[in-house]
């Protein structure tokens, strides 16, 4: 590949044909940190975080309505009813699911209307108007390789839409916590990401409760069993900051998430601490009735602070720490430069990251500046994602309807913000390149090529999206395609377009 | 009262024979033997699917999750849960074996990691390159070692140098055989895709017109791996299933989830007819779930789990295990179920037996750190 080929799809999201390739790659990178839109038109004005809570916050009181006529009634009526369901969103209107690491049961079977009614709205007004704000900024980025990075992070910081409760909100995760911080300082992001009420309710961090809390303490007496979650705590140390492999032990996840009890959504929380939260809707909330009292010790260091402030030491202390630089480090070096992270750039990242105090761009500068993310030989098997934003490019298509683009994520074995676990999708190649998936990318190229092929000319499209870098293969093939639309499927599914 | 000697069935005394025991390296007449593994990614709660109800700190241990095996099939001192109905007639035909308190070497809490040691078969995360499953093609003869992923992707415990193939039924229309054709010509001198895409034409001219089928839940699944696994097709099947990680609200949650794996048994035993006889179904789990709820109706990552080995090619009609017992004293690290059995080695003596393998060398193969191990027997009919 070319520098120009490489600047166009390694880093950025790849070329299109109403717009002139870069002179200068370096320089093309560079300017985009200048460039970005936090807050492009499409996201703009997709569904906000207000109407999605206020639709969540009416589905519960109807729950509880409806949980207390059962008790008045006498029935059996525990208020088990709602937990069912986070287990899947089988009833999405796009029902392709494929049964891969598909949900086991179809769960919406045994769920009431009125909650099946709360998912598909979800579903269908916030979810997938979402996705399609998320493809639509992509498709028409000034700065894609920012895009890039926006689509990394929020991978690393993954939600999945497969919890009810996320449905709607997941959308809202990257474009209120990430997009404005993509620039900034990594400590802000994380603060912003673990304050969001997506990731709250997410890794249960919203029904924590401090055993030894006055609300803790007053539910023991009753003899009831509610207390601590340590799902958010274990995830930041493992998944956000340290790494798996960072430094903490057992008993620092369990110290974090008594400092972290109190931590909640006002709104549209349910359990015993509810009551006591202020605020509006689908606010970030602390509640310090349901707060763990006293001092903690985390990897070593005290922490005496009262309340809210105690946790948010613990993350600012979390973000500075040498292994989290090392854990972001290895992770954009493997997004960038391969499978098999360099070690001398994932040491120059992590130097940038420690020496300008988590300063993102700092970090951004020290990739580009990185002579392993510059191979000529492909460094990454594109994600189904990229490979459909780059096809999409390719094809000139500015803005697509919603639920196609989410239609397509989910057959190509990728839906948006739905990768099953907080782990995010795995960012290597083997994960995308099995021979199912390939199948499936060249039914889309197909389909893709089908509807657009009349005004693109593969032969001359080639060269413009990666200059340089067209094998003699694939132009021959193109070339002796039998329509037009056949040569650009060729163009989609060849191996350096499936390849960055 | 429960006695932990009475469970050791199969599991303990075995050992000294093995070595003694060559005829088994014998090469056998190609057979039809078919090869399941099923995944329960999440961590699956041993504890809320084969219930010791005989052990006397159960039932105060687990509270109100104690109440779901009122009902349930008894199997002495243990209680299957009542929505495995499917495979509890598995258990009284003698065709599903239930190992209890049984762990990979791994022993933190990531569920990635976990996946990581449970699916390489290293000792630790990302120590091995490959899968168990992709070593385990290499001892076979090809007729038998023919394997498919039921997923788009092929997940880690099939990665490796021997080619396997994934399907997973796509709502795509089917691309026009003539692009195909051309993109077979692209691929040639591209190694790692030329190989993909051999495999992909060829899975999808057994498939047929299956796609249609959906696949949308968990008997369909059941229904397509039956499918690709039989005429001409895979004879070794992995099939990945999600959802298992209850962290909270567990009992509606895992009761669903159990009615669906049940389902997915179910619907692999018809779709696979008369070859359900040389089926070997194992179901495993990357760690287990701690003892006592934790404070909002689920239970957070714990140690020990339990694995099914399920199938007519099993000797089955029996719990195997060295059971530690649930008392505060008995747990690993004070909170988990303490693993007693090695899960490595129950798949390796386990593939070992069903594929007339030699112990030893399976085992160095699949899991190269319990190479000297000793076997546990008798877990495949002779």
């Amino acid at each position: 590949m070319t520098e120009i080929a490489i600047a166009l799809n390694r880093f950025g999201l790849g070329g299109r044909p109403d717009e002139a390739p870069p002179g200068d790659a370096k320089r093309w990178l560079l300017g985009q940190l200048d460039r970005f839109e936090p807050r492009p038109p499409s996201i703009a004005a997709a569904p906000q975080r207000q109407t999605v809570v206020a639709d969540l916050a009416d589905f519960y009181e109807e729950q509880r309505g409806q949980a207390q006529l059962r008790r008045a009634a006498g029935g059996a009526g525990r208020r088990g009813r709602l937990r069912m369901q986070p287990a899947a969103m089988k009833d999405m209107p796009d029902p392709e699911a494929q049964p891969g690491m598909a949900q086991m049961p179809d769960a919406m079977a045994n769920v009431p209307d009125q909650a099946r009614r709360f998912v598909r709205r979800q579903a269908h007004d916030y979810y997938l108007n979402l996705v399609g704000a998320r493809t639509n900024a992509a498709l028409a980025a000034p700065a894609p390789f920012v895009e890039r990075l926006v689509h990394f992070w929020a991978n690393h910081f993954a939600v999945s839409a497969d919890k009810l409760t996320v449905i709607g909100l997941a959308g809202l995760l990257e474009f209120e916590a990430i997009r404005p911080h993509v620039l900034g300082k990594f400590s802000d992001m994380l603060m912003a990401v673990e304050r969001h009420p997506a990731m709250l309710l997410y890794l249960d961090q919203a029904v924590s409760i401090g055993p030894d809390s006055t609300i803790g303490r007053r539910i023991a007496q009753r003899g009831r069993q509610r207390g601590l979650n340590e799902n958010l705590a274990r995830e930041i140390l493992e998944l956000h900051t340290l790494g798996v492999n960072g430094g903490y032990a057992q008993a620092d996840v369990t110290e974090f998430a008594r400092a972290l009890t109190g931590w909640t959504v006002a709104g549209i929380t349910r359990g015993p601490g509810q009551r006591f939260i202020r605020g509006a809707p689908g606010e970030f909330a602390f509640v310090p009735m349901i707060h763990e009292p006293g001092p903690r010790t985390i990897m070593g260091r005290n922490y005496a602070q009262e309340g809210e402030a105690q946790a948010t030491a613990v993350l600012a202390d979390l973000a500075a720490h040498p292994a989290t630089a090392r854990h972001l480090a290895t992770k954009l070096a493997r997004h960038f430069a391969g499978d098999a992270p360099p070690p001398a750039m994932v040491q120059r990242l992590e130097q940038a990251y420690l020496r300008s105090g988590g300063d993102l761009p700092a970090v951004y500068r020290a990739l580009i500046d990185s002579p392993e993310a510059w191979t000529p030989a492909p460094a990454k098997f594109r994600s189904p994602w990229d490979w459909s934003l780059a096809a999409l490019r390719a094809v000139g298509t500015r803005e697509v309807q919603p639920q196609p683009a989410a239609g397509l994520l989910t057959q190509l074995g990728q839906p948006v913000w739905r990768p099953g676990s907080p782990a995010g999708f795995d960012d290597i190649d083997a994960n995308w390149s099995g021979p199912d998936a390939l199948m499936r990318r060249v039914e889309a190229a197909e389909r893709l090529a089908g509807r657009t092929a009349e005004t693109i000319d593969a032969r001359r499209l080639a060269p413009r999206l990666l200059p340089g870098a067209v094998s003699d293969a694939t132009v021959q093939a193109i070339a002796r395609a039998e329509s037009s639309a056949q040569g650009l499927a060729l163009l989609l599914v060849s191996p350096e377009f499936l390849r960055r | 009262m429960f006695d932990r000697r009475a469970f050791l069935g199969g599991a303990a005394a075995t050992g000294a024979v093995l070595l003694a025991a060559p005829h088994l390296a014998v090469a056998q007449a190609a057979t039809d033997r078919r090869f399941v593994f099923i995944i329960q990614r999440g961590a699956a709660d041993a504890l809320g699917t084969l219930a010791p109800t005989g052990d006397p700190a159960f039932a105060q241990v687990r509270g109100a999750f104690a109440e779901d095996f009122a009902s349930g099939a008894r199997m002495g001192d243990f209680t299957l849960h009542p929505n495995l109905a499917e495979i509890a007639r598995l258990h009284a035909a003698r065709e599903a074996l239930f190992v209890h308190a049984v762990a990979s070497p791994y022993r933190e809490r990531s569920h990635f990691d976990g996946q990581n040691v449970l699916e390489t078969g290293g000792n630790a995360a990302y120590a091995l390159r490959d899968g168990w499953m992709n070593r385990l093609l290499g001892l076979l003869p090809p007729a038998e070692s023919r394997a498919i992923a039921v997923s788009a992707t092929v997940p880690m415990v099939l990665r490796g140098s021997h080619e396997v193939s994934s399907y997973a039924p796509s709502a795509l229309p089917d691309a026009s055989d003539d692009l195909l054709a051309r993109v077979s010509a692209l691929y040639e001198r591209d190694a790692e895709l030329h190989a993909a895409w051999q495999q992909a034409l060829q899975t999808r001219a057994i498939a047929g017109d299956l796609a249609q089928a959906g696949g949308r839940n968990a008997a369909a699944t059941g229904t397509l791996a039956a499918r690709l696994l039989t005429g001409e097709g895979a004879r070794i099947a992995v099939i990945e299933t999600g959802g298992w990680d209850t962290h909270a609200g567990q009992r509606a949650r895992l009761g669903i989830q159990l009615r669906g794996l049940d389902a997915m048994i179910a619907a692999l035993k018809t779709g696979l007819g008369p070859d359900w006889a040389n089926t070997l179904v194992i179901v495993a789990t990357e760690f287990g779930r701690t003892v006592a709820p934790n404070g909002t109706g689920g239970t957070d990552h714990g140690t020990g789990s339990m694995a099914m080995l399920l199938g007519g090619a099993v000797a089955g009609g029996r719990v195997i295990a060295d059971w530690p017992g649930l008392g505060n004293a008995a747990l690993h690290e004070g909170r988990d179920l303490k693993p007693t059995i090695d899960l490595d080695l129950l798949i390796a003596s386990a593939m070992a037996e069903h594929y007339r393998l030699d112990p030893g060398r399976a085992g160095r193969t699949l899991f190269p750190n319990i190479a000297s191990a000793r076997p546990l027997e008798g877990l495949i009919r002779a």
